[in-house]
């Protein structure tokens, strides 16, 4: 498996997309920190960052690679290795490239411009994102064998996690308004991967404003440390559920 | 000739003074004692020691001092020091474990309806009140160190309480862990000047029915609801720092129903509302400073007249928020960091108005549970559409002459 993972990671490293969406990412970075003239803002350029490119990049740019290398996998599934090193190969590969690519476009003017709790929080939960949103892209792209299709739902699913989610949630707070929501919102964040993260930065960058009354009931989850830990495991599932629904998927398929 | 008679009289009055020392090797052992001895005009001395006397009432106009911070106990039980003279001195002691009592207030010193009284250079430690002026005059409480360990609001009091007061002057104390820092209630032409008081449990400072009074130079941290100014006119408020009071109900400054006031050059720090504004009136707020606090203001629809100028708003979550589409108010020449406008002629004033009422402050004060989407992208989305053109948000709640540069505060 290593070696599969070493094969794709190599091949990936090549790939010009990759490449110019790291430097993307470090050129937004650096840009914000230097052009603004206090480090917070910085900051929430980079949120904005790892709430709507990062995902987007990251979901798009695993379909289309999987549906291209559709040949690859097959020419593997040809030798004796067991289906399910396969795709884990490419899942770690795949996220592997996207972590780095984060971390070294996002990641170091983070740590070099803001290297507290914020800083890191972010760093982190950009990884997470990644890899989130890479293990989507995997069911998406077993659910169906046209390219397009697979496409399209990567899209679909994108769009409903940075924006259609939020409108939902949104909806349902004003007409909702008159009951006791607080609680129950707070457990419908957990079927977001985006609002999950965002919530998380905004923990320790509006630390002032959460402390309100409503923003107490958030902070008494999200900010103790048992929320803090349920959050990222959250997350970890996010990452984790999809991945393995779609390594049943391969296990079964027929190719 | 009559001047000198009267000067050597003077001199003739200070030269009967007396100074009478207590103390373990000195002919008089108890301070109750020493204040039989006393007249009027004398000096009691208290060297080092733990005095447990019980309740020690000054009734002759005497300076009472401490000579290295003896101890005066009130072992929990009883008020440990009163005051019923004019032209008290009290300086240099240590005042611990006052009763605690609901119904009659023991405090550490306290100053029944006299004139003249000075507190000075105290430490007083986990008493009931601290120092309590009663219906007194021209009284000043300087340089004393207050600081108590309350847990709930019913069960402790004020660390300085002045009550129907005229003239007084609270300089330089520290004070911690009271239910209110200072408290005034009915005192006017006063000033309070250099304190600081932090993480009380309640208000750093509480003002009500206090007219005319001034407080400068002082620094409120950390207290369970900030500072409060009730139903008071003209007040002055400069220079002061009001940092890191969090919570639903916890304001750096709460202002209701006041009118005729100033409030200049002050600090608002990482607060969870730098000031609440509910019913006041013709307030300058001129050349402060709001960053990094929740909500810089908030201003309730019933204020009126109020002018905002010269403010600086950096970093805060929303520079202001209101509850109603009435505004009396005006917000001009303001620096808003988040203002995005531009600049052509270069006199440092933004040539398109700024509206600091953004959308989601709007939405936030109506529903406050949508804080939870705040930030995503959606309501980045609407927030700037609302800018471009305000629907929900009253349109007149702008600055005309928003300020290209930060003013150096």
């Amino acid at each position: 498996m290593n070696r599969i993972i070493k094969i794709i990671l190599l091949d990936i490293l090549k790939n010009k997309i990759v490449l110019a969406y790291t430097l993307i990412l470090a050129a937004l970075s650096w840009s914000s920190f230097v052009l603004e003239d206090n480090s917070a803002k910085g900051l929430l350029t980079i949120l904005n960052v790892i709430l709507f490119t990062v995902p987007l990049v990251s979901i798009l740019f695993a379909t289309i690679y999987l549906y291209n290398s559709t040949e690859f996998i097959e020419l593997l599934l040809s030798q004796p290795i067991k289906r399910r090193k396969i795709w884990t190969g490419l899942f770690l590969g795949l996220s592997l490239s996207m972590v780095l690519a984060f971390g070294i476009g996002a990641g170091i003017p983070l740590l070099i411009n803001a290297p507290d709790s914020v800083g890191f929080m972010m760093i982190i939960v950009g990884c997470l994102i990644s890899v989130i949103f890479v293990a989507l892209a995997f069911l998406s792209s077993i659910l169906t064998r046209d390219k397009a299709k697979g496409i399209g739902i990567a899209i679909m699913t994108w769009l409903f996690f940075a924006l259609l989610f939020d409108g939902i949630v949104l909806f349902l707070l004003f007409q909702l308004a008159d009951y006791p929501i607080e609680h129950a919102m707070v457990a419908m964040t957990a079927l977001s991967p985006i609002d999950l993260a965002r919530i998380q930065i905004l923990m320790h960058l509006d630390v002032s404003a959460m402390m309100g009354y409503t923003g107490a009931i958030f902070q008494d989850f999200f900010g103790t440390a048992v929320g803090l830990v349920i959050s990222f495991l959250l997350l970890c599932l996010w990452a984790i559920i999809p991945f393995f629904i779609s390594l049943k998927k391969f296990n079964q398929k027929d190719l | 000739m009559k001047n000198l008679v009267y000067i050597l009289y003077f001199i003739c009055l200070i030269s009967n003074a007396k100074t009478i020392t207590v103390g373990k090797s000195y002919p008089v052992k108890t301070i109750k004692q020493a204040l039989t001895l006393a007249n009027d005009g004398d000096t009691v001395l208290v060297t080092t020691g733990i005095y447990k006397e019980g309740n020690i009432l000054i009734h002759k106009k005497i300076a009472f001092l401490g000579k290295n911070f003896p101890t005066l106990d009130g072992q929990n039980k009883f008020e440990v020091l009163s005051v019923a003279a004019d032209s008290v001195v009290i300086k240099g002691f240590k005042i611990i474990n006052s009763g605690h009592a609901a119904l009659d207030d023991p405090c550490g010193i306290k100053v029944y309806d006299r004139s003249f009284v000075r507190i000075e250079n105290n430490i007083l430690d986990n008493n009931f009140f601290g120092i309590y002026l009663q219906n007194s005059k021209n009284g000043v409480v300087k340089n004393n160190t207050i600081k108590a360990y309350g847990k709930q609001e019913q069960l402790i009091g004020n660390g300085i309480h002045c009550w129907k007061s005229d003239n007084l002057q609270i300089i330089g104390n520290k004070i911690s862990g009271h239910r209110d820092g200072i408290y005034f209630e009915f005192v006017t032409q006063s000033v309070i000047w250099r304190n600081i008081s932090n993480y009380n449990i309640r208000y750093g400072l509480h003002f009500m029915f206090s007219n005319d009074d001034s407080y400068i130079t002082n620094v409120f941290k950390g207290n369970g609801a900030g500072v409060a100014v009730m139903f008071t006119k003209n007040v002055k408020m400069f220079n002061n720092y009001f940092e890191e009071n969090w919570g639903d109900s916890a304001y750096g400054l709460l202002l209701k129903e006041i009118a005729d006031s100033y409030i200049f050059n002050n600090h608002f720090k990482r607060n969870t509302s730098g000031i609440y504004m509910e019913g006041t009136s013709r307030i300058k707020v001129e050349k402060n400073v709001f960053e990094a606090n929740g909500w810089g203001m908030k201003i309730q629809a019933s204020c009126m007249e109020n002018e905002v100028v010269h403010n600086n708003y950096i970093g805060n979550t929303f520079d202001i928020s209101t509850n109603g589409s009435l505004v009396l108010n005006t917000f001009n020449s303001n620096y808003w960091d988040k203002y995005e406008g531009y600049d052509l002629n270069k006199d440092g004033i933004g040539d398109v108005p700024y509206h600091p009422l953004s959308l989601f402050a709007v939405l936030t004060e109506s529903n406050p549970s949508s804080m939870l989407l705040y930030r995503s992208f959606m309501i980045t989305l609407l927030d700037k559409s609302e800018k471009v053109l305000p629907s929900i948000t009253p349109d007149n709640f702008v600055d005309n002459t928003p300020l290209m540069k930060q003013l150096r505060l």
